[in-house]
């Protein structure tokens, strides 16, 4: 059985149809083509597959295309401004070492941005809990962790990136 | 060491932002045009005789495009010892035993294939037990063989242990074991194969090993009857290594036997159970060592006879002990030690390497009874261990060679920074352990080299081509760093090219925490060549001594007149657009002056030797056994850190990897077959696991390494288990010496301390009802 539906995608309205035993990350992924949402377990257990649903973070692995029609979905792909320059979070995930492998990166900024735009000052108990679904085995979770809290303001400072720049005429260390 | 502009800074990686952005294409993210999608069946035993397998009905249904089974295909054979092949023929030995294969238009179809092949099997005894699988008339897992025990001579005999033995005051004996755990990569393996016209082949792979698995697939080829072929390997970003990908697997040759029966590129993509079930993890161990100190707490002798559950085929799992050694020889000063290590075959899924290669098992046995010997002796734990401390200018028995050596520093920044001495609750304990671990290479191949080539484009950018493989630690980000700060350069003026064998030199592959020092001093070794040629260049254009010129950002520059200069792009412009014109290209192999092991298993197997100490506080709760993390600090000797905020990545990961071994992790095998493949069985730390870290860095500027450095992916996961029991000791006076250590297994030790049966009654009290736990 197939069903036309209409929702949002990343901010653009999209009409199509769809099979009823199908997956969002099977329609994210398979159908509109868009790769930056991984597949990393398929059964809701490791939040690789992270979107946004109405503001609200869902494993797309066990959410049903089909109920997609008529909300708005975010994927990483939606998430940095047209002309590419980063979003806040993905920014601090870049600058404070939250990224090794990359292959939860995109699940776990979708789960602290869904996090964020709910409760901008999220405190580190909030943000663990917000990432406790997404598996990372790289990092210990310990720069994720600081990366949140970078944009929360739940570190004082901002991002300790130190690198010379070529227009920089004053290298800071 | 003259001001660095980039070693040393807390720089982002290159690929970051490709990866927070979803761009970054792994194996699940390609698809080639015309591509077929292939799957595996298993075998539905631990031992069996196929007697019959039908794949009629599986050609059959439409989309089907090949079947295979063992008797299909040629006598490839894969492994360490060659001892495995694709698709087994006549017998399967374990569970993950590979007995058919399906190329289909989809995955769905590929899957409905595989439920329509009917295997006939003839049950045959197994063996799960590898003290069991060595005994006489034990059932044989390779019936060629006239033992389950691997022809390996793992034994080594330095000095007398057994005179140290008798002259010892205080001597420990105990027996240690450690399980089944495995890497979890967030990110399953995959592999994409493709010939072209002529067969030569295209394996787009999850590898740590570009280099070697194309020379496995050139064999596999050659076998196939097509010789004088390319392989070319690709490996695209891959989610986590960890040492999983350092062999390669069925899986990947049957992707590349599909494709070459259906004359398509197929693709081969794990699902989260089949990562689970049919991938390597970490080698158990059983483990009876005995240490032996006079009464000052001088360690005298270190004897050690271990046992390895290599499972039913063999990958590099049994040659850990050849890792095993070094922590067993060269942590401490120990003037006699006797070591002896067993692989033997069982039923069970076969080992492989995984970070800390045999370290981790063998430094658990060693710290616990550190302790031991410590307490024996009346030693505190850390001035003990500082008796001991290997020293610059040591040259332990196995002839290791310690050249720069802060192991005493760790030991003190530990007992600093956890506090140690302060006063502690009820249930609360402190303990550590160290670590010894490769730091400059490991000659473990016939070469442990990494080639690098550079071009200077016309704007004074460098693309640079590295032998080195990415899986997310951030070698590139390094590499970057390393050729920039040589050449005056930003990091971003560095494009690193890496993991294609067509384009990239040879590199023994992503191991031993080798890539930093290894491929690092081969892409400094470049960038000196390219500075070389530059100030030659430029002293001609400034008409002044090459002695007085300096590479500055992006310039060269007069040392005493910084308004001499020009900039390096105008500069290579001139020299390009000219009669006679050249550009600037660079190329340096470098293989570091380690020693392969001799027969005797001594030689400096690594230029250096990375240092550290780890610190936990715990709290134990008596009543549950659960055991919390207070504050955990891990002290590491790197060298040098060229990059602060990756470095302490590696750490912080290593050690949760290391926490998840001590305390949960676990792949539970009943008669050979996986209880828990998927994350709500098989516990990994999450986020609301982590626990409170602090990762000093010590650095002692090995001369060797690439600015001082020394490779530290590793070490993170190596004490943290012997930490964390010795904590427990201190904490609850329990001493646990199985993994990892459940709250069930601290419990039961608390009640059996306390004169209590498992269930908190008096062991004497009731002899009525019997007590009964189920784990």
């Amino acid at each position: 059985m197939s069903r036309d539906i209409t929702f949002t995608f990343n901010g653009n309205l999209l009409t199509l149809t769809v099979e009823d035993h199908w997956t969002l990350l099977h329609l994210i992924r398979e159908e509109l083509g868009y790769t930056g949402t991984k597949e990393g377990c398929g059964s809701g257990e490791c939040g690789a597959c992270t979107v946004i649903v109405d503001g609200a973070a869902v494993n797309s692995c066990l959410y049903l295309a089909a109920e997609i029609n008529g909300r708005s979905l975010v994927t990483i792909e939606g998430l940095a401004a047209a002309d590419g320059t980063l979003h806040p979070i993905q920014r601090a995930f870049v600058d404070h070492g939250g990224i090794q492998c990359g292959f939860c990166s995109p699940g776990m900024i979708m789960s602290a941005k869904a996090l964020l735009d709910e409760n901008s000052h999220a405190a580190e108990p909030e943000i663990l809990e917000a990432i406790a679904g997404n598996l990372c085995r790289c990092t210990g979770y310990v720069q994720i962790i600081e990366s949140i809290k970078a944009v929360s303001g739940g570190e004082p400072e901002g991002p300790r990136v130190v690198a010379w720049r070529g227009d920089d005429p004053h290298p800071r260390s | 060491m003259p001001d660095l502009h980039t070693v040393g800074k807390r720089i982002p990686k290159i690929d970051a932002a490709d990866k927070a952005t979803g761009r970054a294409r792994y194996i699940q993210d390609l698809a080639l045009p015309g591509m077929l999608h292939g799957r595996i069946l298993y075998s539905k035993y631990a031992h069996a005789r196929i007697v019959k397998i039908n794949t009629e009905k599986a050609r059959a249904l439409p989309g089907v495009r090949a079947v295979l089974t063992g008797d299909d295909i040629p006598d490839i054979k894969m492994g360490v010892y060659k001892d495995n092949r694709p698709l087994k023929k006549d017998k399967v030995c374990s569970y993950r035993d590979e007995v058919a294969a399906v190329a289909a238009v989809d995955p769905q179809t590929a899957r409905e294939a595989l439920k329509l092949i009917e295997v006939a099997y003839e049950p045959l005894t197994a063996i799960f037990d590898p003290e069991a699988a060595m005994r006489e008339g034990s059932p044989l897992v390779h019936a060629g063989n006239k033992t389950n025990v691997l022809r390996m001579p793992w034994k080594l005999h330095y000095g007398d242990v057994d005179a140290a033995r008798r002259a010892a005051d205080f001597t420990v004996s105990e027996r240690f074991s450690t399980t089944w755990v495995t890497h979890c990569c967030m990110g399953t393996s995959g592999a994409i194969a493709e010939f072209d016209p002529a067969n030569h082949l295209t394996v787009y792979s999850n590898t740590q090993i570009p280099s070697l698995a194309q020379k496995d697939f050139l064999e596999a080829l050659s076998v196939m009857g097509l010789k004088e072929r390319r392989v070319r390997v690709i490996k695209p970003c891959i989610g986590g290594g960890f040492g999983s990908k350092l062999d390669t697997y069925a899986y990947e040759y049957i992707a590349i036997l599909l494709s070459y029966h259906t004359r398509r590129p197929v693709k081969i993509e794990f699902d989260r159970t089949e990562e689970f079930l049919a991938t390597s993890p970490r080698q158990p161990t059983v483990t009876y060592i005995t240490q032996g100190c006079d009464r000052n707490g001088k360690l005298l002798f270190r004897d050690i006879r271990m046992i390895l559950d290599n499972g039913a085929y063999t990958s590099w799992g049994a040659t850990t002990p050849s890792v095993m050694m070094m922590p067993i020889t060269t942590l401490y000063r120990v003037p006699n030690v006797r070591f002896e290590a067993k692989c033997v075959y069982t039923n069970n899924t076969y080992s492989q390497a995984m970070r800390g290669y045999g370290n981790p098992q063998a430094t658990f046995a060693i710290e616990s009874t550190i302790d031991m010997l410590a307490e024996a002796a009346g030693i505190a734990p850390i001035e003990f261990r500082r008796i001991n401390a290997n020293q610059p200018g040591d040259v332990s028995t196995q002839g290791l060679r310690i050249t720069t050596c802060g192991l005493t520093e760790c030991m003190d920044t530990v007992k600093a920074r956890l506090e140690w001495d302060k006063p502690k609750a009820s249930g609360e304990g402190v303990g550590c352990a160290s670590l010894i671990h490769v730091g400059g290479g490991a000659r473990v191949y016939k070469s442990d080299g990494c080639g690098t080539i550079i071009k200077m484009d016309d704007y004074g950018k460098i693309d640079l081509f590295t032998g080195a493989t990415d899986m997310g630690q951030g070698s590139e980000t390094v590499i970057a760093q390393i050729v920039a700060e040589e050449l005056g350069l930003n990091v971003d003026d560095i494009h690193v090219i890496h993991s294609d064998t067509d384009i990239c030199p040879w590199d023994v592959g992503a191991h031993a925490s080798r890539t930093t020092f290894v491929a690092g001093n081969a892409a400094r070794g470049a960038a000196m060549k390219i500075k070389a040629r530059v100030l030659e260049l430029g002293a001609k254009e400034l008409n002044a001594p090459l002695e007085k010129l300096v590479l500055h950002r992006r310039h060269i520059q007069h040392l005493d007149d910084p308004e001499t200069k020009i900039e390096i792009g105008k500069l290579l412009r001139k020299t390009h657009f000219n009669h006679g014109g050249q550009m600037l290209m660079a190329e340096c192999f470098y293989d570091p002056a380690n020693e392969n092991m001799g027969m005797d298993f001594r030689g400096n197997m690594s230029m250096t030797y990375t240092f550290g100490t780890h610190g936990v506080r715990v709290q134990v709760d008596e009543e549950t056994g659960k055991v919390k993390i207070l504050n955990y600090v891990a002290a590491h000797d790197v060298g040098r850190a060229i990059n602060p905020m990756l470095l302490e990545g590696q750490v912080y990961g290593g050690v949760m990897m290391g926490v998840g071994y001590a305390l949960s992790e676990q792949v539970l095998l009943e008669k050979g077959e996986t209880m828990n493949p998927n994350f709500r069985d098989y516990k990994i730390l999450t986020a609301k696991d982590v626990i409170p870290i602090e990762a000093p860095v010590l650095e002692t500027h090995d001369p060797d390494g690439p600015y001082g450095a020394k490779g530290i992916g590793e070490p993170g996961c190596v004490p943290t288990a012997p930490a964390i029991a010795n904590a427990i000791y201190n904490a609850v006076g329990v001493r646990i010496k199985d993994l990892p250590i459940t709250p069930e297994r601290v419990l039961a030790a608390i009640r059996e301390k306390k004169g209590l049966d498992l269930c908190g009654r008096k062991r004497e009290a009731d002899p009525g009802e019997a007590c009964v736990i189920e784990e």
